[in-house]
Protein backbone atom coordinates (compact mmCIF):
# COMPACT_ATOMS: atom_id res chain seq x y z
CA UNK A 1 0.00 0.00 0.00
CA UNK A 2 1.07 3.55 -0.41
CA UNK A 3 1.72 5.13 2.86
CA UNK A 4 -0.22 8.63 3.57
CA UNK A 5 -2.47 7.49 0.64
CA UNK A 6 -6.27 6.36 1.69
CA UNK A 7 -7.87 3.79 -0.36
CA UNK A 8 -10.54 6.34 -0.88
CA UNK A 9 -8.56 8.77 -3.06
CA UNK A 10 -7.47 5.65 -5.01
CA UNK A 11 -10.79 4.27 -6.18
CA UNK A 12 -11.55 7.85 -6.65
CA UNK A 13 -9.12 8.10 -9.08
CA UNK A 14 -10.16 5.02 -10.97
CA UNK A 15 -13.97 5.89 -10.71
CA UNK A 16 -13.05 9.20 -12.72
CA UNK A 17 -10.82 7.38 -15.17
CA UNK A 18 -13.66 4.47 -15.83
CA UNK A 19 -16.42 7.12 -16.49
CA UNK A 20 -14.31 9.40 -18.81
CA UNK A 21 -14.19 6.21 -20.71
CA UNK A 22 -17.84 5.65 -20.41
CA UNK A 23 -17.93 9.00 -21.73
CA UNK A 24 -15.46 8.68 -24.78
CA UNK A 25 -17.33 5.11 -25.70
CA UNK A 26 -20.58 6.89 -26.19
CA UNK A 27 -19.49 10.47 -27.98
CA UNK A 28 -16.68 9.52 -30.20
CA UNK A 29 -17.84 8.53 -33.62
CA UNK A 30 -14.94 6.57 -34.84
CA UNK A 31 -13.84 2.74 -34.02
CA UNK A 32 -10.52 3.82 -33.33
CA UNK A 33 -11.85 6.12 -30.55
CA UNK A 34 -13.82 3.88 -29.31
CA UNK A 35 -11.33 1.53 -28.46
CA UNK A 36 -9.16 3.73 -27.16
CA UNK A 37 -12.06 4.52 -24.84
CA UNK A 38 -12.72 0.62 -23.96
CA UNK A 39 -8.97 0.57 -22.87
CA UNK A 40 -9.32 3.62 -20.58
CA UNK A 41 -12.13 1.40 -18.90
CA UNK A 42 -10.18 -1.61 -18.67
CA UNK A 43 -7.18 0.17 -17.43
CA UNK A 44 -9.29 1.49 -14.49
CA UNK A 45 -10.68 -2.34 -13.32
CA UNK A 46 -7.26 -3.45 -13.02
CA UNK A 47 -6.17 -0.44 -11.20
CA UNK A 48 -9.17 -1.54 -8.71
CA UNK A 49 -8.18 -4.83 -8.53
CA UNK A 50 -4.23 -4.32 -7.75
CA UNK A 51 -5.78 -1.35 -5.46
CA UNK A 52 -8.36 -3.78 -3.40
CA UNK A 53 -6.03 -6.69 -3.30
CA UNK A 54 -3.05 -4.34 -1.57
CA UNK A 55 -5.04 -2.90 0.75
CA UNK A 56 -7.64 -5.31 1.97
CA UNK A 57 -5.99 -8.67 1.86
CA UNK A 58 -2.55 -8.30 1.77
CA UNK A 59 -1.63 -11.82 2.11
CA UNK A 60 -3.28 -12.76 -0.58
CA UNK A 61 -2.34 -12.79 -4.64
CA UNK A 62 -5.66 -13.22 -6.00
CA UNK A 63 -6.41 -10.01 -7.10
CA UNK A 64 -2.56 -8.87 -8.29
CA UNK A 65 -2.97 -12.37 -10.58
CA UNK A 66 -6.17 -11.52 -12.00
CA UNK A 67 -5.12 -8.23 -13.20
CA UNK A 68 -2.38 -10.02 -15.63
CA UNK A 69 -5.31 -11.95 -16.44
CA UNK A 70 -7.26 -9.14 -17.37
CA UNK A 71 -3.94 -7.22 -19.37
CA UNK A 72 -3.67 -10.43 -21.44
CA UNK A 73 -7.28 -10.60 -22.81
CA UNK A 74 -6.91 -6.78 -22.90
CA UNK A 75 -4.10 -7.57 -25.63
CA UNK A 76 -6.27 -10.25 -27.31
CA UNK A 77 -8.92 -8.33 -27.50
CA UNK A 78 -6.84 -5.03 -29.26
CA UNK A 79 -4.96 -7.29 -31.89
CA UNK A 80 -8.56 -8.85 -33.21
CA UNK A 81 -10.38 -5.02 -33.31
CA UNK A 82 -6.89 -3.79 -35.02
CA UNK A 83 -7.32 -6.70 -37.62
CA UNK A 84 -11.34 -6.12 -37.54
CA UNK A 85 -11.31 -2.18 -38.25
CA UNK A 86 -8.44 -2.95 -41.16
CA UNK A 87 -10.33 -5.32 -43.46
CA UNK A 88 -13.35 -2.94 -42.99
CA UNK A 89 -11.22 -0.36 -43.99
CA UNK A 90 -10.51 -2.25 -47.02
CA UNK A 91 -14.39 -2.84 -47.77
CA UNK A 92 -15.87 0.24 -47.06
CA UNK A 93 -13.11 2.69 -46.83
CA UNK A 94 -14.41 4.08 -43.79
CA UNK A 95 -13.91 3.82 -40.45
CA UNK A 96 -16.71 5.49 -38.81
CA UNK A 97 -19.20 3.64 -36.74
CA UNK A 98 -22.42 5.20 -39.03
CA UNK A 99 -21.17 3.61 -42.00
CA UNK A 100 -20.63 0.28 -40.24
CA UNK A 101 -24.00 -1.58 -40.97
CA UNK A 102 -22.51 -4.94 -42.23
CA UNK A 103 -20.49 -7.80 -40.23
CA UNK A 104 -20.67 -10.44 -42.49
CA UNK A 105 -19.89 -9.96 -46.17
CA UNK B 1 6.91 12.60 -0.20
CA UNK B 2 4.92 9.16 -1.88
CA UNK B 3 1.48 11.11 -0.94
CA UNK B 4 3.04 14.38 -3.64
CA UNK B 5 3.80 11.77 -6.16
CA UNK B 6 0.44 9.92 -6.09
CA UNK B 7 -1.16 13.08 -6.68
CA UNK B 8 0.61 14.29 -9.49
CA UNK B 9 0.22 10.72 -11.09
CA UNK B 10 -3.04 11.00 -10.26
CA UNK B 11 -3.75 14.77 -12.00
CA UNK B 12 -1.64 13.78 -15.09
CA UNK B 13 -3.56 10.49 -15.35
CA UNK B 14 -7.11 12.34 -15.19
CA UNK B 15 -6.16 15.31 -17.43
CA UNK B 16 -4.38 13.48 -20.25
CA UNK B 17 -7.33 11.02 -19.89
CA UNK B 18 -9.74 13.59 -20.84
CA UNK B 19 -7.66 15.13 -23.90
CA UNK B 20 -7.64 11.66 -25.16
CA UNK B 21 -11.65 11.49 -25.36
CA UNK B 22 -11.66 14.67 -25.95
CA UNK B 23 -8.61 15.55 -28.57
CA UNK B 24 -10.01 16.32 -32.52
CA UNK B 25 -6.85 14.72 -33.40
CA UNK B 26 -6.61 10.77 -34.09
CA UNK B 27 -2.77 10.59 -33.43
CA UNK B 28 -2.58 13.12 -30.47
CA UNK B 29 -5.28 11.17 -29.35
CA UNK B 30 -3.70 8.27 -29.02
CA UNK B 31 -0.11 9.66 -27.39
CA UNK B 32 -2.54 10.98 -24.71
CA UNK B 33 -3.62 7.57 -24.08
CA UNK B 34 0.04 6.32 -23.73
CA UNK B 35 0.83 8.89 -21.20
CA UNK B 36 -2.15 8.04 -19.46
CA UNK B 37 -0.86 4.17 -19.30
CA UNK B 38 2.56 5.66 -17.96
CA UNK B 39 0.83 7.42 -15.21
CA UNK B 40 -0.98 3.92 -14.14
CA UNK B 41 2.41 2.13 -14.33
CA UNK B 42 3.68 5.10 -11.91
CA UNK B 43 0.69 3.94 -9.37
CA UNK B 44 2.06 0.00 -9.84
CA UNK B 45 5.43 1.05 -9.06
CA UNK B 46 4.66 3.16 -6.14
CA UNK B 47 1.98 0.28 -4.76
CA UNK B 48 5.01 -2.16 -4.80
CA UNK B 49 3.90 -4.28 -7.39
CA UNK B 50 7.11 -4.08 -9.87
CA UNK B 51 6.22 -6.81 -11.80
CA UNK B 52 2.55 -5.74 -13.15
CA UNK B 53 4.44 -2.36 -13.56
CA UNK B 54 6.94 -3.91 -16.14
CA UNK B 55 3.75 -5.47 -18.21
CA UNK B 56 1.99 -2.42 -18.52
CA UNK B 57 5.04 -0.62 -19.91
CA UNK B 58 6.10 -3.74 -22.05
CA UNK B 59 2.38 -4.72 -23.46
CA UNK B 60 0.71 -1.85 -22.99
CA UNK B 61 3.09 1.05 -23.71
CA UNK B 62 5.30 -1.28 -25.95
CA UNK B 63 2.37 -3.44 -27.88
CA UNK B 64 -0.59 -1.88 -28.15
CA UNK B 65 -0.19 2.01 -28.25
CA UNK B 66 1.99 0.89 -31.30
CA UNK B 67 -0.23 -1.33 -32.92
CA UNK B 68 -2.99 1.25 -32.51
CA UNK B 69 -0.68 3.65 -34.23
CA UNK B 70 -0.50 0.94 -36.95
CA UNK B 71 -4.14 1.24 -37.52
CA UNK B 72 -4.17 5.15 -37.38
CA UNK B 73 -1.39 5.14 -40.11
CA UNK B 74 -3.18 2.44 -41.97
CA UNK B 75 -6.80 3.81 -42.49
CA UNK B 76 -5.93 7.77 -41.88
CA UNK B 77 -4.47 10.74 -42.55
CA UNK B 78 -2.24 11.87 -40.09
CA UNK B 79 -3.94 15.70 -39.52
CA UNK B 80 -7.27 14.64 -39.93
CA UNK B 81 -9.78 15.86 -38.00
CA UNK B 82 -12.73 13.91 -36.03
CA UNK B 83 -15.98 13.69 -36.48
CA UNK B 84 -17.48 14.87 -32.95
CA UNK B 85 -20.56 14.22 -31.62
CA UNK B 86 -23.52 16.81 -31.52
CA UNK B 87 -23.60 19.33 -28.75
CA UNK B 88 -26.70 18.44 -26.83
CA UNK B 89 -25.42 14.84 -26.91
CA UNK B 90 -22.30 15.71 -25.22
CA UNK B 91 -24.01 17.39 -22.93
CA UNK B 92 -26.61 14.59 -21.90
CA UNK B 93 -23.72 11.82 -21.98
CA UNK B 94 -21.20 14.32 -19.94
CA UNK B 95 -24.84 14.83 -17.74
CA UNK B 96 -25.20 10.97 -17.28
CA UNK B 97 -21.40 10.04 -16.77
CA UNK B 98 -21.20 12.45 -13.75
CA UNK B 99 -24.16 11.86 -12.37
CA UNK B 100 -23.09 7.56 -12.07
CA UNK B 101 -20.02 8.69 -10.50
CA UNK B 102 -21.57 10.75 -8.45
CA UNK B 103 -23.59 7.49 -7.23
CA UNK B 104 -20.25 5.65 -7.47
CA UNK B 105 -18.79 8.34 -4.52
CA UNK B 106 -21.38 8.32 -2.62
CA UNK B 107 -21.31 4.57 -2.41
CA UNK B 108 -17.41 4.76 -1.95
CA UNK B 109 -17.59 6.85 0.57
CA UNK B 110 -19.98 5.24 2.46
CA UNK B 111 -18.39 1.84 2.59
CA UNK B 112 -16.55 1.30 5.83
CA UNK B 113 -13.54 -0.25 4.38
CA UNK B 114 -11.33 -2.27 6.67
CA UNK B 115 -7.68 -1.46 5.53
CA UNK B 116 -5.16 -3.75 7.50
CA UNK B 117 -1.66 -1.35 7.55
CA UNK B 118 1.05 -3.22 5.62
CA UNK B 119 4.21 -3.12 3.60
CA UNK B 120 4.61 -6.27 1.41
CA UNK B 121 5.95 -6.55 -1.91
CA UNK B 122 5.05 -8.50 -4.21
CA UNK B 123 7.77 -10.33 -5.81
CA UNK B 124 8.13 -11.82 -8.94
CA UNK B 125 8.99 -15.22 -7.69
CA UNK B 126 5.47 -15.22 -5.60
CA UNK B 127 3.49 -14.56 -8.53
CA UNK B 128 5.35 -17.21 -10.77
CA UNK B 129 4.80 -20.05 -7.97
CA UNK B 130 1.28 -19.03 -7.54
CA UNK B 131 0.66 -18.96 -11.49
CA UNK B 132 2.38 -22.61 -12.44
CA UNK B 133 0.75 -24.32 -8.62
CA UNK B 134 -1.59 -27.06 -8.92
CA UNK B 135 -2.76 -27.56 -5.53
CA UNK B 136 -5.93 -25.96 -4.08
CA UNK B 137 -6.24 -22.05 -5.09
CA UNK B 138 -3.51 -22.42 -7.59
CA UNK B 139 -3.99 -20.84 -10.92
CA UNK B 140 -2.60 -22.96 -13.86
CA UNK B 141 -5.56 -23.68 -15.38
CA UNK B 142 -6.38 -19.89 -15.92
CA UNK B 143 -3.05 -19.83 -17.39
CA UNK B 144 -2.91 -22.47 -19.61
CA UNK B 145 -6.63 -21.00 -21.19
CA UNK B 146 -5.05 -17.80 -21.46
CA UNK B 147 -2.17 -19.36 -23.34
CA UNK B 148 -4.65 -20.99 -25.73
CA UNK B 149 -6.88 -17.35 -26.10
CA UNK B 150 -3.34 -15.69 -26.72
CA UNK B 151 -2.83 -18.02 -29.29
CA UNK B 152 -6.25 -18.23 -31.12
CA UNK B 153 -6.61 -14.51 -31.03
CA UNK B 154 -3.08 -14.34 -32.74
CA UNK B 155 -4.33 -16.90 -35.52
CA UNK B 156 -7.74 -15.14 -35.77
CA UNK B 157 -6.43 -11.69 -36.37
CA UNK B 158 -4.32 -13.33 -39.24
CA UNK B 159 -7.14 -14.61 -41.02
CA UNK B 160 -9.18 -11.52 -41.04
CA UNK B 161 -6.92 -9.19 -41.80
CA UNK B 162 -5.60 -11.37 -44.17
CA UNK B 163 -8.94 -11.02 -46.04
CA UNK B 164 -10.04 -13.09 -48.73
CA UNK B 165 -6.83 -14.31 -50.25
CA UNK B 166 -6.69 -16.70 -47.25
CA UNK B 167 -10.46 -17.30 -47.13
CA UNK B 168 -11.55 -18.58 -50.56
CA UNK B 169 -8.66 -19.25 -53.19
CA UNK B 170 -9.97 -15.96 -55.49
CA UNK B 171 -6.45 -14.16 -56.65
CA UNK B 172 -8.14 -10.81 -56.90
CA UNK B 173 -6.62 -9.67 -53.79
CA UNK B 174 -8.07 -6.09 -52.93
Amino acid sequence: MIFGVSIYELLTVTSILFFIGVYGFITRKNLISVLISIELILNASVINFVVINKYLYPDMLQGVLFSIFIIAVAAAETALAVSIIINLYRQISSVEVKDTEIMKY
Amino acid sequence: MEKYIFYILAIIIIVFAIASVTSKKMLRSVIYLLFVLFGIAGIYFLIDYNFLAAIQLTVYAGGIIVLIIFSVLLVHHIEMELEIAKRSRQLITAMACLLGLGVFLYTIYHHNFNVIENAKTTSTADIGSKLLSYEDGGFILPFEVISLLLLAAMVGAIVIAKGKKLTDKNDETI
